[in-house]
């Protein structure tokens, strides 16, 4: 497994609870979500049984906190081999699961 | 190993155990009292037809013996594989057996499982597992299943494994790892006919290896995950 | 309808639990992982594959677990198999209407081998105990990866089993008896042998299903409660009584069908007029042709 910590700042929008979303199944990832003191912070730790793909998961992590800016949250992904499209969905869905609103 | 030669070690005050296609039944004596016996020998798989013979005898004791002890010798390469068997439900006469054994330890029976070869997967959850505790002879082998059909199933190299199943309670197939885990009770090196008496006494009704394997260190989390979620408390950890 | 087969673990349970109502039991932000996997180099999920919590269910309060099949097929490690003992045993404590187990698994969890075969054992003694404390425990088979192995054992430990005719009950996979025995004795390949001998119609016909519904939550939910209520009248514990009916039932399978070779020949012997119809009929004209000819005893 290789493991990433992806750390962003200058988001402002905070959740109140803590969600899981997906599945860690062959091409799929599961998303854990939650709140956590950061100095305003989010961090983002992935897990990914695909190795050798840092720079596209950076790409994909800062295009997600572009999209949601997002402050005091821990992000925890456990990752089997997803694309870079069913990250970013999973991603999204874990967001809206605990805000309740679409990007 | 030969099981009349097991037989005579459990029991020098006698016995009139037989064996029919592999299935052992019959009665023995332990400190003055009268035992059933049921069991298997030559690595016997376990299909329909003895778990139904197994289970036949537990409710025979049930139903004519109350209070008897029952003892469990367990020699077996596991779950017969056959398609007839699944077809008739091997998965249901497995549980009928267990259930069996289930009834006669909440009618007060003292159950003593005892591996005295080996014991593989499907074979021993209702054999040897099922009894109030389980023990083994320091040459078993107590295993899930052989490591090439492992190594197919998980896609983890073969070489892989075998490194692990050295010494890695875990994967490792001896007794000895078993009983780190919580799941042998203990291992009879000499003196098989007081470790009998002294097992059966002992028995009881709870299922304690959680407990065991926690503190023999093979398994550490069974115990406190189990007791997070029954208390609703913070998972506590071994250090 | 929403399928049963399709959903999650997650979304399984909150299509059974009444709106809000689902509490679950060391959540995933607690992070409890499996302690083996690392070492196979292997993923982990921060609820080791199943679910478990309290929830109402029309109103009943119950227990529910689900186990995730898209984790290592829904398989049994050590971590995975305590949440399941611990559930069981809390349910005695609290004292709920039942437990439903939603199972989905292929058994133990081979990469932790010796540690998941306990954990199944515990199990299996757990659901003994919860029925014996007079709390029904119903086990529901409905995901596509079936319930299989050592957890084949428990569901047949409860005190009934729901399946749809999509799913599947058995000990050894299709591909794990033709490795062992060719494909002459199991060819895994041809789907509708398989199930034939481990689906849903074959199992509610021959008695070790006791209900068979439409891939459905609702469907499935409402069987669950139905036989939950029908084990709380009856009593939940073993009885000698209950073990005797039983084996009498697998005696007489095993001498009756013993020498059989397809399930299309045991239900003929059940007295189905056109055992070749069976798998084609939709689940209502199946369960309405089935009441009259299945074998059924109290589990």
């Amino acid at each position: 497994m290789e493991n990433l910590r992806f750390h962003f700042s200058g988001g402002q929008r905070r959740i109140d609870t803590a969600r899981l979303v997906g599945v860690v199944g062959s091409g799929n990832l599961e998303v854990l979500i939650e709140q956590h003191a950061l100095g305003g912070g989010c961090e983002i730790e992935i897990s990914t049984a695909a190795h050798g793909f840092g720079p596209i998961w950076e790409a994909v992590m800062r295009d997600f906190h572009q999209r949601w800016q997002l402050a005091d949250v821990r992000v925890s992904i456990n990752d089997m081999g997803a694309t870079p499209a069913v990250v970013s969905l999973r991603l999204d869905q874990a967001v809206e699961s605990v805000t309740g609103e679409p990007a | 190993m030969n099981w009349q030669d097991v037989a005579k070690a459990l029991f020098p005050q006698g016995h009139r155990i037989t064996e029919q296609d592999n299935f052992l039944s019959g009665e023995a004596q332990v400190g003055g009292q009268t035992v059933t016996v049921i069991g298997t020998t030559d690595h016997t798989p376990i299909g329909v037809d003895i778990a139904l013979a197994q289970a036949t005898v537990i409710l025979n004791t049930v139903r004519e013996h109350p209070g008897r002890a029952i003892v469990i010798l367990v020699d077996t390469q596991g779950q017969r594989l056959k398609r007839r068997d699944e077809m008739l439900g091997i998965n249901s006469y497995m549980a009928h057996l267990g259930k069996c054994v289930e009834l006669a330890r909440r009618s007060g029976h003292r159950i003593v499982g005892l591996v005295y070869d080996q014991a593989l997967s499907g074979g021993f959850i209702t054999s040897g597992l099922i009894a109030d505790a389980c023990y083994a002879l320091p040459d078993a082998t107590i295993r899930v299943m052989g490591l090439p059909a492992m190594a197919r199933i998980t896609k983890v190299p073969l070489e892989r494994l075998e490194e692990l199943a050295q010494d890695n309670p875990v994967f490792a197939p001896g007794a000895e790892n078993y009983l780190r885990m919580g799941g042998v009770a203990a291992i009879w090196r000499e003196n098989l006919a007081a470790c009998m008496e002294q097992a059966l006494a002992q028995a009881e009704p709870v299922d304690r290896r959680a407990e065991l394997g926690l503190e023999r260190g093979g398994r550490k989390l069974a115990r406190p995950v189990a007791v997070a979620v029954r208390t609703g408390t913070a998972l506590q950890r071994d250090a | 309808m929403s399928s049963y087969q399709e959903a999650t673990a997650r979304q399984r349970i909150a299509g059974m639990c009444d709106a809000g109502s689902f509490t679950e039991f060391l959540p995933p932000h607690l992070r409890v992982v499996s302690p083996h996997l690392h070492q196979l180099d292997a993923p982990v999920s921060f609820d080791d594959g199943v679910v478990v919590g309290s929830g109402t269910v029309n109103g009943r309060r119950v227990f529910i677990a689900a186990q995730e099949g898209g984790f290592m097929g829904g398989a049994v490690g050590e971590v995975h198999g305590a949440k399941l003992v611990g559930m069981l045993q809390r349910a005695v404590d609290e004292r709920v209407e039942a437990v439903l187990l939603l199972l989905e698994t292929g058994g133990v969890r081979l990469h932790e081998a010796n540690a998941g075969l306990i954990a199944v054992s515990e199990v299996m003694r757990a659901v003994l105990d919860t029925r014996a404390a007079g709390i029904p425990v119903i086990a529901l088979v409905g995901g596509s990866n079936g319930c299989f192995g050592g957890m084949g054992i428990v569901a047949r430990c409860t005190n009934g089993v729901v399946m749809s005719e999509e799913s599947r009950l058995a000990m050894s996979g299709p591909e794990v008896i033709e490795t062992a025995g060719g494909v002459e004795e199991f060819d895994a390949r041809d789907r509708a042998l398989v199930w034939r001998v481990t689906g849903g119609k074959h199992r509610f016909l021959t008695g070790d299903a006791q209900a068979v519904v439409a891939d459905d939550i609702d469907a499935f939910r409402d069987a669950a409660l139905q036989l939950a209520d029908a084990a709380r009248t009856e009593g939940t514990p073993l009885t000698l009584e209950a073990l005797e009916a039983e084996q009498r039932m697998l005696t007489s399978r095993l001498q009756r069908f013993g020498e059989l070779e397809d399930p299309l020949e045991i239900w003929e012997g059940l007295g189905v007029e056109r055992p070749q119809d069976v798998p084609l009929l939709e689940i209502d004209a199946f369960r309405e042709l089935a009441e009259r000819h299945r074998e059924g005893a109290k589990p």
